[in-house]
C-alpha cells in the first residue's frame, strides 16, 4: 500500500517496486519513479512546509523546479539543503525534512509570526532594526527567516567532479522540442549534447495524455531517446540541469546522478557552437486572498500528478484560470476520477467548454476571490465579475493557471532581449545576443504541433550556422489537433486591502500584493527597486512563478504597460547548486596544492614544524626538540648560526636565467642599481621597483657569462616578478633580444652558514679554493661538492659567512643527508625560517611584506645608494622622483630598543605621538628576541625616523602603551665583516 | 568565462589567461625625458571605456605570450584579434 490517494492504475511509476522513506521523522512508502512530492500526495500529506517569513502552512504547489513553496533538506549521508520537494526522487533510506519550521510543519513554533503579519510588511527589517546597527540584529533575523542551513559535515565517501566539453549543438531540455531538435541535428552529423533535468526524457509530455505519430507520446519519447542513445555523436545527460549561461556560449550543467561510482555530482562546462534552449514554459500563479493554502496547486502540476504519478492531490477540485490550457487539465482529472466542482474562468469572452466536459459547472467571467481553510483548503469564495456577487463553493483542491511564461532564464542570462507580447500576456524571446535560440514553448509556442515545427525550423538555422547540411529525411511527426492557446491577462484579483495582505504574489519569499503596493507608495516604482524592497523574485525562486505577476501588479497600479516596466534580471543559478559541484575535485589539499622542496620529507621526519613560506611553498619553521619551548628552539637555532654552523633549506627561492645580447640592458631597466660593471662570476644585490615606484622584489643576480645572468627573487614574489619581466619584455621591448627561463624548481639548495661554515665546506670535499681571496663574498663558483655538481653562491641573508650550495633537484636530498652526516663533527644544526627571521632582524635586512610594504621606496629604507644616479632611466625611477618631489615627511626604517627587554611586541603595532589615541606615525614591522643582545629588539617604519635616533617613541598594543628607543636598524656586525669573511 | 584566441595556441578558455589591463602606449625609451604630469597621466589613468577596448592578456597557463585583443566591455564580444604589438 503506498497511499490512499493512489489511482488504481496508470502512471509512469513502477508498481512492483515499493520504496520506504522518511519525511519529517515519519516513515512512508511510495513506488519507484515517485518524486518525494508525488509519494507524499499519495499518502495524503498536504502540509509540507512553512513559509519563509510568516511561517504560514504551505503545501505542494508545482511539479518541477518551479516549486515555490515546499523546499526540503536531505539528511543523513547525502545531506544537502533547499531542494524543491518535487525534484527529489524517493529511494529506500531517503530521509528528508521541511525547511523553515521547527519542530514540524504541523506544529511550528515560529508560526506565531503569521499573527503579527501586519507588523512585518515589506522592508520591515530595514525600517525597524536600524538602531544601533542592523548588524546587531542580522544574525538572529537570518536564522529566523533563512532557508536550510549548510550541511554540518562532509560526505563520507565520494567526490564531486568537473568536466570540460565542447559540442556543435547543446540542446537544453528533452521535451518534445529538445528531443526532436537533438534527433534532427544528430542525424545530420552534428556533435550534440542533450541535457535534461528530469529522471527520464519527455518533459511536458510525461504529464500529458497525447499522441505523436499515432503512438502514445511516452512511446514516441522512449523511441526517440533510444535512437539518440544509439548514436556516437550524442551525449545525453539526465538529471542534469543547465543552470548558467556565460560568455561566449559557455554553459554550466549540474549532472546530479552521474553513472560513475563515488561521484556525487558532475559539473559540465560546455562550450557550444550553437545552443537550442528548449526549456519549456512555466505556469503562472494567480493572485487572490489566501492563495497559498495547502491544496492550492498549479493546474498543470495537478495534471502531472494524475497522469505521470497516478496520484490524486484532492477529491473535489475547483479549477481557476485566465486561459484555455485548463481544458486539457479538466479532461485528465475527470478521467482520473477527480470530481470537478467547477471551472472558474476570469475571461470575459471565454468560449463554452467542449462537448465532453459540458456537464461541468462553468463560471465564465468569474474569479476566485479568496480561499477558505486553516491548515488546508476547505473551500473558495467566487465573485461574479459582471455583478460583483459573491458565493461559496466547497473543495479540497484548487488548480490555478495564470497563463504560461516561456522559461527564458537561460536566454536572459545569455543577454538575449525579451519583448512583451500582449496577445500572450508574457515576455517572449526577442533578439539573441549569443549563438542561441529559444525553441518550442520556451519560444512561446504553446501547441504541440507548433512546438515540433519550431524545433525543426530552428535546428535547421543552427545547423546552417554551423555549416552542417541538415538531414531533410526527418519528417515532422504528426500530432493530435489542438485548439490554439487563448489568454486574457489577470495579474491579480481585485481585493480589499485587508485581503491584499494575504494575496501572495511571490509564495517563496512571502511577498504579497499589499507589499508591492506599499513599495510603490513609498517611491519604489521601478521593477528592480520593487524587487529589492520586497524581495519578490529573489533567492532560489528567481521569479519562476511570480515574477510576471509583480510586473503586472506594478502595471495596474502605475498605469504603465508591462512592456514599459520591463523584467528584472534573471540570474544564475537557475536552480540551487551545491558548492561542491562548483569546486569539483578541488577541495582541501588539492584546492591550492602546496609546493614541496626535495627536503620536505626529511624535514617532517626530523620533527620540523612546517610553515608556508609564500607562494604555497612549504618550508620548515623550526625543529623543536623534546622539552624545548618555542623560544628555546628558535634561540638554539639562531645561536647555532651566530656561533657554530647551520644549514637551511633555501630551495623555494625564485630563480631565473636571463640570456641574450640585450640581457644586461634588460637587467638595467629592471633593477634600480647598476649591473653594468658586474664581473663574470660575481653577483650583486638589487631592488626591483614597479613602474609606480613601489618595491616589487629584491634579490641577487649573478653574471654567469657575457649576456647570461642568474637571477634570484624572493619566494613569494617569483610569479609576480615573472609576470612583470615578461610583460615588459614582450609588450614594451619586443625588439630586445633577451630570453627569460624560470628555473626555480630546477635548482634546489642547501645553505650552510655560520663561523664554522668554511670548515664544514672543506670537510664536504669541494674541488675549488674556498678562501676569502679566491672565493670572495658575492661570488659564484661552479664546483663539485661531495661529488655533486653545484653552483655555490656566497650570499648571506643571516649576516654570517654563508655558502649557498645549489644542486640539481634530484641531488638535493642526498647532498642534504651528506651535509648532516659530515656536519655531525661540527655539531651542525638544521634551522628554519623562524631563526632566519631573528637573524635578518638583527642585521636589519629588509623583508618584503614587513618593511617593504607597498608604500616604501629604497630611500625610506636607508638605501639611497641602490637608486642609481648614473642611469637615466629604469622602471620606477621617475615615479619615485615625482612622489618624493612633494617633500612630504615619510616613514623611514629604524631600529627599536623596547624599554621592557623581555616582552615581544606584535608586528604592525602602531606607533602614535605620546602613545595617544590618534593617527599613527609609524608601526613595528618586526620584533624578535635577539640572541646576540639577550633582549627584545624591533624594526619599525617611523615618520622622519632617521632624524629621531635616541628619541623615545610610544607603541600602542592591546590597550596599553609601551615605550622604546629609536636606534639604527642594525644590531649586529654593523660593518659587515662577518658575512664577508 | 571568455573564449580567447591566443595568437600561438588558438582559442582557449579564459582560465588559462591573466588579464593585463587596457593597452597603453609603449613605454618611452627614456622616461626621464617625459614631462612629470604626462608621466602621472600615463601611469595612473588607464583607458576604461564603455564599449570596445584594446587590452592585454597573458597566456600564463599556456605558451606564456602577451598579446592584445579588442573586447567590447558591454557584451564581451571579441571584435577582432591581432598578433601582439
Amino acid at each position: 500500500m503506498t497511499g490512499l490517494n493512489r489511482i488504481a492504475q496508470g502512471g509512469l511509476v513502477d508498481r512492483n517496486k515499493t520504496v520506504s522513506f522518511h519525511f519529517n521523522g515519519k516513515i512512508y512508502q511510495g513506488f519507484e519513479g515517485d518524486s518525494l512530492a508525488s509519494a507524499l500526495i499519495a499518502n495524503g500529506v498536504q502540509l509540507t512546509a512553512r513559509s519563509f517569513k510568516y511561517h504560514r502552512p504551505r503545501g505542494i504547489v508545482g511539479s518541477g523546479y518551479e516549486e515555490p513553496s515546499s523546499l526540503v533538506e536531505l539528511v543523513g549521508d547525502e545531506e544537502s539543503g533547499n531542494q524543491p520537494i518535487t525534484r527529489v526522487q524517493i529511494r529506500n533510506g531517503l530521509s528528508a525534512r521541511s525547511v523553515n519550521c521547527w519542530p514540524s510543519p504541523d506544529f511550528d513554533l515560529m508560526a506565531v509570526n503569521q499573527y503579527f503579519a501586519k507588523l512585518l510588511p515589506a522592508a520591515f527589517y530595514y525600517k525597524t532594526f536600524k538602531w544601533p546597527s542592523w548588524h546587531l540584529f542580522e544574525p538572529s533575523i537570518r536564522r529566523a527567516a533563512g532557508l536550510a542551513s549548510a550541511p554540518a559535515k562532509l560526505h563520507h565517501q565520494g567526490h564531486y567532479e568537473t568536466r570540460n566539453a565542447h559540442c556543435d549543438l547543446l540542446v537544453v531540455g528533452a521535451g518534445p522540442a529538445g528531443l526532436s531538435a537533438a534527433l534532427l541535428a544528430a542525424s545530420s552529423g552534428a556533435r550534440v549534447i542533450l541535457a535534461d533535468d528530469g529522471l527520464e526524457t519527455g518533459g511536458s509530455l510525461l504529464g500529458q495524455k497525447t499522441s505523436i505519430d499515432g503512438m502514445a507520446a511516452i512511446d514516441w519519447v522512449r523511441q526517440t531517446t533510444a535512437k539518440l542513445d544509439a548514436m556516437d555523436n550524442v551525449t545525453r545527460l539526465s538529471q542534469a540541469t543547465v543552470w548558467a549561461y556565460r560568455e561566449h556560449n559557455l554553459l554550466i550543467i549540474a549532472e546530479r546522478a552521474p553513472a560513475a561510482e563515488n561521484v556525487f555530482q558532475r559539473s559540465w562546462r560546455v562550450r557550444a557552437g550553437q545552443v537550442l534552449i528548449a526549456t519549456g514554459a512555466i505556469e503562472r500563479n494567480l493572485v487572490f486572498a489566501h492563495n497559498d493554502l495547502p491544496g492550492v496547486m498549479m493546474a498543470s502540476a495537478i495534471q502531472v500528478y494524475v497522469n505521470r504519478y497516478a496520484v490524486k492531490p484532492g477529491r473535489h477540485a475547483v479549477l481557476f484560470a485566465n486561459n484555455n490550457s485548463i481544458v486539457a487539465v479538466a479532461r485528465d482529472l475527470v478521467a482520473a476520477g477527480v470530481k470537478i466542482v467547477a471551472i472558474v474562468d476570469s475571461r470575459s469572452d471565454a468560449q463554452a467548454l467542449p462537448e465532453d466536459l459540458i456537464d461541468i459547472q462553468y463560471y465564465r467571467h468569474h474569479v476566485v476571490q479568496q480561499c477558505r481553510g486553516g491548515k488546508r483548503l476547505r473551500g473558495v469564495t467566487l465573485r461574479n465579475c459582471d455583478n460583483g456577487q459573491t458565493f461559496k463553493l466547497d473543495c479540497d483542491l484548487l488548480g490555478v493557471s495564470g497563463g504560461w511564461n516561456p522559461t527564458v532564464h537561460l536566454y536572459s542570462q545569455s543577454r538575449g532581449l525579451l519583448e512583451y507580447d500582449s496577445g500572450l500576456a508574457t515576455f517572449v524571446p526577442g533578439k539573441a545576443v549569443q549563438a542561441c535560440q529559444c525553441v518550442g514553448s520556451a519560444a512561446a509556442e504553446f501547441t504541440l504541433q507548433r512546438v515540433l515545427q519550431d524545433a525543426a525550423l530552428k535546428t535547421g538555422v543552427a545547423l546552417s550556422a554551423l555549416g552542417i547540411a541538415s538531414d531533410n529525411a526527418s519528417m515532422l511527426p504528426s500530432v493530435d489537433a489542438e485548439a490554439p492557446y487563448q489568454i486574457e491577462a489577470l495579474w491579480h484579483v481585485d481585493v480589499a486591502p485587508k485581503l491584499a495582505a494575504k494575496s501572495f504574489i511571490d509564495i517563496q519569499n512571502d511577498v504579497t500584493l499589499a507589499d508591492v503596493h506599499l513599495a510603490m507608495r513609498e517611491g519604489f516604482e521601478a521593477v528592480e527597486h520593487v524587487k529589492r524592497y520586497t524581495t519578490a523574485g529573489m533567492g532560489i525562486d528567481q521569479g519562476k512563478t511570480g515574477n510576471l505577476n509583480v510586473i503586472g501588479a506594478i502595471a495596474l497600479k502605475s498605469g504603465f504597460s508591462p512592456e514599459e516596466i520591463g523584467t528584472t534580471t534573471f540570474r544564475s543559478p537557475y536552480v540551487p547548486i551545491e558548492f561542491g559541484s562548483l569546486c569539483g575535485i578541488r577541495e582541501q589539499s588539492v584546492f591550492l596544492p602546496y609546493r614541496h622542496t626535495p627536503i620536505t620529507q626529511w624535514n617532517k621526519d626530523n620533527g620540523a614544524t612546517m610553515y608556508e613560506a609564500g607562494a604555497r611553498w612549504r618550508r620548515p619553521g623550526y625543529y623543536p626538540r623534546a622539552g624545548e619551548t618555542f623560544q628555546q628552539t628558535v634561540n638554539r637555532e639562531s645561536l647555532a648560526v651566530r656561533e657554530g654552523v647551520a644549514v637551511y633549506d633555501g630551495a623555494p627561492l625564485g630563480k631565473f636565467e636571463i640570456k641574450g645580447p640585450d640581457a644586461l640592458k634588460f637587467i638595467e631597466m629592471l633593477y634600480s642599481n647598476s649591473f653594468a660593471n658586474l664581473k663574470t662570476g660575481m653577483g650583486r644585490y638589487g631592488i626591483m621597483l614597479s613602474e609606480d615606484g613601489i618595491i616589487l622584489d629584491d634579490g641577487v643576480t649573478f653574471k654567469l657569462a657575457e649576456n647570461h645572468y642568474f637571477m634570484s627573487t624572493s619566494t613569494g614574489h617569483a610569479d609576480a616578478v615573472n609576470q612583470h619581466m615578461e610583460f615588459f619584455r614582450q609588450t614594451h621591448r619586443p625588439d630586445w633580444q633577451v630570453k627569460i627561463t624560470t628555473v626555480t624548481t630546477q635548482w634546489a639548495n642547501a645553505t650552510i652558514c655560520g663561523p664554522k661554515a668554511r670548515g664544514l665546506m672543506q670537510a664536504l670535499v669541494v674541488d675549488i679554493d674556498l678562501s676569502t681571496e679566491a672565493f670572495p663574498f658575492m661570488a659564484m663558483r661552479e664546483a663539485s661538492v661531495a661529488g655533486f655538481k653545484a653552483r655555490i653562491c656566497r650570499v648571506s641573508f643571516t649576516g654570517e659567512l654563508s655558502f649557498e650550495i645549489n644542486v640539481r633537484r634530484r641531488d638535493a636530498l642526498a647532498l642534504w643527508e651528506t651535509i648532516m652526516d659530515v656536519g655531525q663533527a661540527f655539531d651542525i644544526t638544521a634551522v628554519g625560517s623562524e631563526a632566519n627571521h631573528v637573524l635578518r632582524v638583527e642585521k636589519g635586512f629588509l623583508s618584503l611584506g614587513h618593511e617593504a610594504d607597498a608604500t616604501t621606496d629604497p630611500y625610506d629604507l636607508g638605501m639611497a645608494w641602490i637608486m642609481s644616479k648614473n642611469k637615466h632611466d629604469y622602471i620606477g625611477k621617475k615615479a619615485v622622483e615625482i612622489r618624493r618631489s612633494g617633500k612630504k615627511p615619510r616613514r623611514q626604517l629604524v631600529g627599536l630598543i623596547p624599554d621592557d627587554p623581555d616582552e615581544l611586541i606584535d608586528e604592525n603595532a602602531p606607533i602614535t605621538p605620546g602613545g595617544r589615541r590618534e593617527s599613527a606615525e609609524g608601526f613595528v614591522s618586526a620584533c624578535v628576541w635577539s640572541v646576540m643582545h639577550k633582549r627584545v629588539i624591533a624594526l619599525a617604519l617611523l615618520v622622519n625616523g632617521r632624524e629621531r635616533m635616541g628619541e623615545k617613541i610610544y607603541i600602542r598594543r592591546n590597550g596599553k602603551v609601551v615605550m622604546a628607543e629609536v636606534t639604527a636598524p642594525c644590531f649586529h656586525d654593523i660593518e659587515g665583516k662577518l658575512l664577508r669573511s | 568565462m571568455l573564449k580567447i584566441s591566443c595568437p600561438f595556441c588558438g582559442p582557449r578558455s579564459e582560465v588559462e589567461f591573466a588579464h593585463g589591463g587596457p593597452l597603453k602606449d609603449q613605454r618611452p625609451e627614456d622616461a626621464s625625458q617625459i614631462d612629470d604630469a604626462a608621466w602621472v597621466e600615463y601611469l595612473t589613468v588607464p583607458k576604461n571605456p564603455l564599449g570596445p577596448v584594446r587590452e592585454r592578456w597573458w597566456h600564463v597557463r599556456g605558451c606564456g605570450s602577451w598579446f592584445t585583443i579588442a573586447r567590447d566591455t558591454r557584451s564581451h564580444d571579441i571584435i577582432d584579434e591581432e598578433p601582439q604589438s
